[in-house]
């Protein structure tokens, strides 16, 4: 789950991290009263969850209230790469020496966190490891030891980092990743870490991921979800617990299990189709999850046709088509089904829905089998 | 022969009580395994279906002899479990659990490593292994496979039976069948699921699944052109997946750039793996290969 930079920063301060002041703002009039509160110069920040900002015309500088009220007016809505701005982030300026970067990650390769620090900030760290990687510094840590201090400085002056500031950013790694591991994030990332003029170490911005898996443990850090640019069904189907991910295709998807949603979208493409989503209907499903997930996926409008592929192991077959046959019951579908049914009970559930006869659902026998007369029916449904 | 399960398994499971855990506790053992235990501290002295319930780890071995676990305890307490077993000197943990925190799963896979060495975690969020005709541990529902001399290793269940019907279909029948979990930091890699097969009399081709996320595949494709003998098949999902999408397993994730479909099946051909675009044509590849 990624955070917005203002709550990222907010961890951060908990954790003892140099933040500016700033304040959360979703109105022009609030950004106002909130920079002439923090006093100018104030940065007015776009707060979405994508990068490049800057370049998009989301962070600007202003000078006094009529600047803030022109920035706050021309972010507010702005569309960045497809997400729309409906929060700001006023943050008192910074007077900046040097931009430096440095995150705590999970290297998934060695199976441990991975800090790492460049001299070189404020700039696409990718850019950085790709052309002078030798300027990006990257230690894995001992999780079950942590980063100490000594270890953090050693990283920095690694780095060549001047000595006046060592000590200021090696505690800025230190508390870097007592966020990484206190809040079960599986990024903390800032960029740029800054050298004001005055030799003190802060961090400008942050770019926050958190293990949705641990949230049971962090139910004030579950709150943070950012939902004002989520998609409609995403929403919806998150609420009914049910696993989706919003495509920009035609033909809608349900599965059993994340391995086979995945390939049955790749097998769909290569028929020559779009898939709509990916849906993981999950291990055991019952018949009421089956409908509550017909429901949602023919919520999407651009839904031309929709395709069940499911190999039962847990998930049992005849479930599936209880529930496949209850959701025609309740929504009376107007797109074409096709539904191949495999594995546990899979038998029965071919007998159910031939005695249903429901209209519009075609039988298929194999999961190609299955892709291709989806895409056929969604061609001529559209 | 077969991998990690087979008919010396003695097994003994976490979680026993439970709704899903007594229901495959009891699938295993119709199948054969050799169920030796269970554990849940509240109700330690009672037993399922004649299976003894212990009160720990450490009791469960020492009563039982068991050398295989199964961890079916909720997320919160699963990686504290697998590490119970491992300190007990259970030699193979398999985690089923779905939704362990990452951190927890980090934190086990190094502390087993460090101080249980001889242990091999396999999961979490897996759906167990299979050895077609000796034992099953797990999810896997075995009445789609048969003995044989494919591998399997996969990071996705469903998938797995997928290709693995597809193999039966034809004729072809499974060593072992080894679900190694779609989490972040899974108990086992490819790789190291790749060296048992390889040193396994009975597996003759190995078939492996991966997915979107990490770089897993791509490390399994230095090391089968390093050490492996055995002709590989590889089968990739989630060509289609957009980047930054969590695709339903925790470590199905494209980040920027890295981990991508495209560049796991480069990293494989570049080694001289053969890739197949669909499950189909990964089991036809696995029979041509098979049958020559």
């Amino acid at each position: 789950m990624d955070l917005l930079e203002y709550q990222g920063k907010q961890l951060f301060a908990k954790h003892g991290l140099e933040i500016s002041d700033g304040r959360a703002v979703t109105t022009v009039e609030d950004a106002v009263a909130a920079a002439n509160e923090l006093g100018y110069p104030v940065v007015v920040k776009a707060q979405v969850l994508i990068g490049g900002r800057g370049k998009a015309g989301g962070v600007k500088l202003a000078a006094n209230e009529a600047e803030a009220t022109e920035h706050a007016t021309n972010i507010l809505g702005l569309d960045i790469k497809g997400h729309i701005v409906h929060t700001l982030w006023i943050e008192k300026a910074s007077d900046i020496d040097t931009e430096y970067y440095a995150s705590i990650l999970l290297d998934r390769s060695a199976k441990k966190p991975l800090v790492m620090f460049s001299l070189e900030g404020g700039v696409e760290i990718e850019e950085v490891a790709e052309k002078t990687p030798e300027l990006l510094i990257k230690r894995n840590v001992d999780p079950l030891v942590g980063l100490t201090k000594d270890e953090a400085l050693s990283i920095v002056r690694e780095a060549k980092t001047p000595a006046d500031v060592e000590e200021g950013v090696a505690d800025i790694l230190v508390a870097l990743y007592e966020v990484w591991i206190e809040e079960d994030a599986t990024l903390a990332e800032v960029n740029p870490l800054i050298i004001t003029p005055d030799r003190k170490a802060k961090a400008l911005d942050a770019k926050v991921s958190l293990d949705e898996s641990a949230l049971f443990r962090h139910p004030e850090n579950a709150k943070l979800r950012y939902t004002q640019g989520e998609d409609e069904q995403e929403a919806a189907a998150r609420a009914k617990g049910i696993t989706y991910v919003a495509l920009d295709g035609d033909i809608g998807i349900l599965g059993n299990g994340a391995g086979l949603v995945m390939s049955t979208l790749d097998v769909v493409a290569q028929a020559g189709g779009t898939p709509a989503n990916f849906l993981d209907a999950g291990g055991g499903s019952d018949a009421q999850k089956i409908t509550e997930a017909t429901e949602v996926i023919l919520s999407n409008p651009n839904v031309k046709a929709v395709l069940f592929n499911i190999f039962g192991g847990i998930t049992r077959c005849d479930e599936v088509a209880k529930g496949l046959i209850e959701a025609f019951g309740q929504l009376k579908p107007t797109v074409p089904f096709v539904v191949r049914l495999d594995g546990t009970n899979d038998v029965a559930g071919r007998e159910l829905l031939e005695q249903a006869n429901l209209p519009n659902v075609t039988p298929a026998k194999t999961m190609l089998e299955a892709a291709q007369t989806v895409v056929a029916l969604a061609k001529e449904n559209s | 022969m077969s991998v990690l399960v087979g008919n010396d398994t003695k097994l003994a499971v976490a979680g026993i009580t439970g709704r899903e855990g007594s229901f495959h506790t009891l699938n295993n053992r119709k199948y054969g395994t050799n169920v030796v235990g269970g554990i849940n501290p509240k109700k330690a002295g009672e037993n399922v279906e004649g299976i003894p319930v212990f009160a720990d780890w450490a009791t469960t071995v020492a009563e039982t002899g068991a050398n295989t676990a199964m961890i079916f305890v909720p997320p919160p307490f699963a990686a504290a479990s697998a590490l119970e077993a491992a300190a007990a000197g259970v030699e193979v943990v398999i985690i089923i659990t779905e939704g362990i925190p990452a951190h927890d799963e980090l934190k086990l896979y190094n502390q087993v490593k460090r101080d249980h060495p001889a242990t091999t975690l396999v999961g979490p969020n897996c759906p167990g292994i299979l050895s077609p005709g000796k034992a099953n541990v797990g999810i896997i529902p075995a009445s789609f496979f048969k003995e044989g001399n494919v591998g399997v290793v996969s990071r996705s269940g469903t998938l797995t039976y997928q290709i693995g019907n597809e193999l039966a279909q034809k004729g072809f029948g499974n060593s072992s069948i080894v679900g190694i979990g779609g989490d972040p930091v899974p108990g086992s890699s490819f790789v190291d699921i790749i060296a048992l097969f390889e040193a396994d009399p009975q597996t003759e081709l190995i078939v492996m699944s991966g997915e979107i996320g990490g770089s897993a595949e791509e490390e399994a494709a230095e090391y089968i052109a390093e050490h492996v003998s055995k002709p590989v098949v590889g089968y990739i999902a989630g060509f289609t997946a957009p980047a930054g999408k969590q695709m339903g397993h925790a470590g199905a994730i494209v980040s920027g750039s890295a981990g991508t479909a495209a560049a796991k099946q480069e990293a494989l051909e570049a080694k001289g793996v053969r890739v197949g675009r669909t499950p189909t044509e990964t089991a036809e590849i696995a029979m041509e290969i098979l049958g020559s």
